[in-house]
């Protein structure tokens, strides 16, 4: 949440700037929310990958690593795979909700004001 | 023949709160600005100058008072037309340049004609047109990065010209140049105030501007103290004549 908070209010004089050119406020916040789409997606990707390994590793572990056959392979990126990535992209787009709407809201003047 | 009032205020005044305080940026101003004028706006830190500036710019709203812009009274109008009015009858120029960083020349410039409604391939013409215009036509895929101060504020000035604006804003537009390059930005300016007759509006501390401009505007404390014409600059070295009287 705060990598999401932390990337709008870095870009403040960007978005300063686009509303200069003639952004609408509703643009700006379409551009954050897809940025934060992406960050999620490729962020939850990884993570569900990490904790994809992490599963089976842990599974080897407690049985044996050689009972570990295809099928079962399949079933755990199937229970930890999808949940973590869509729970991942989700959380991300709603943490950035809140600072994309603020930002796009500024007026030009106080979005270029802000010393970052 | 009567020029048109590109820029009028009317008793504009800004006020901010700053805790239980009032603090007035601007007090009562009232100045108009002719079509084709080159302005500056001239005065010390927290002088209102900026403020003012953002208010003919429709970046700012006045507390109480009118601005028109081309007869529009800009208090009144929305989001949209706001950003209609920033997108299509004013170019801006920053001290800092605020060119996308992301973006190459080409694309920076097409920005505010994408903005506008046009297509890809007449936006693209048109903003390798002006880059060629502002001398940098063999830039046109670079990045800010990969620019000088200089160059970046030349694309900056293409861009300001990209929808053909009645008013280009140019905040300290040489604050962060050299001498000579910011002669050079300061003649580039002139130039497109002759060839495409835009009224040039800028804040600045900058003297070597003062023989630049038709009207010298001086703020003090939230109002204006002196309006100069360019017959009455007397500019010496190291002195502006009379600028210092109240």
């Amino acid at each position: 949440m705060n990598t999401m908070y932390m990337s709008v209010t870095e870009r403040y004089r960007e978005i300063g700037t686009l509303k200069c050119l003639g952004a609408l406020d509703s643009f700006v916040v379409r551009l954050f929310l897809l940025e934060s789409v992406f960050i999620g997606a490729v962020g939850s990707a990884l993570g569900a990958l990490g904790g994809f390994l992490l599963t089976l590793f842990q599974i080897g572990v407690t049985l044996e690593f050689g009972l570990i056959g295809a099928g079962q392979v399949m079933r755990t990126l199937a229970q930890t795979g999808p949940p973590a990535f869509a729970g991942g992209t989700a959380l991300t787009v709603l943490a950035a909700i809140y600072p994309t709407i603020a930002a796009a809201r500024m007026k030009p003047v106080d979005a270029m004001r802000v010393e970052v | 023949m009567s020029k048109r009032e590109i820029v009028r205020t009317q008793e504009v005044w800004k006020t901010y709160f700053m805790g239980s305080e009032e603090v007035h940026a601007l007090r009562g101003i009232s100045v108009s600005v002719e079509a084709g004028e080159y302005i500056s706006i001239m005065g010390p830190s927290g002088s209102g100058k900026s403020t003012f500036f953002n208010m003919v710019g429709g970046l700012d709203k006045p507390t109480s008072g009118e601005v028109y812009i081309d007869e529009v009274d800009i208090s009144q109008l929305g989001i949209y037309e706001l950003a209609w009015l920033r997108c299509r009858k004013i170019g801006y120029i920053f001290q800092t340049f605020n060119l996308i960083q992301v973006m190459n020349a080409l694309e920076n410039v097409s920005l505010p004609m994408v903005f506008a409604g046009l297509g890809a391939d007449e936006s693209r013409d048109k903003a390798a047109a002006l880059l060629a215009r502002v001398g940098l036509g063999d830039r046109l895929t670079h990045r800010p990065i990969e620019m000088s101060g200089g160059q970046q504020q030349r694309v900056a000035i293409a861009r300001a010209l990209a929808n053909d604006p009645a008013i280009i804003l140019a905040d300290e537009p040489t604050g962060n140049l050299d001498l000579k390059t910011g002669r050079e930005i300061i003649d580039l300016l002139t130039e497109m105030k002759e060839e495409r007759n835009v009224t040039i509006i800028t804040a600045t501390h900058d003297h070597k501007m003062l023989a630049a401009s038709d009207r010298v505007i001086w703020f003090t404390d939230g109002q204006v103290t002196r309006i100069q014409n360019r017959e009455d600059l007397d500019i010496r070295v190291g002195t502006i004549g009379g600028a210092e009287e109240a």
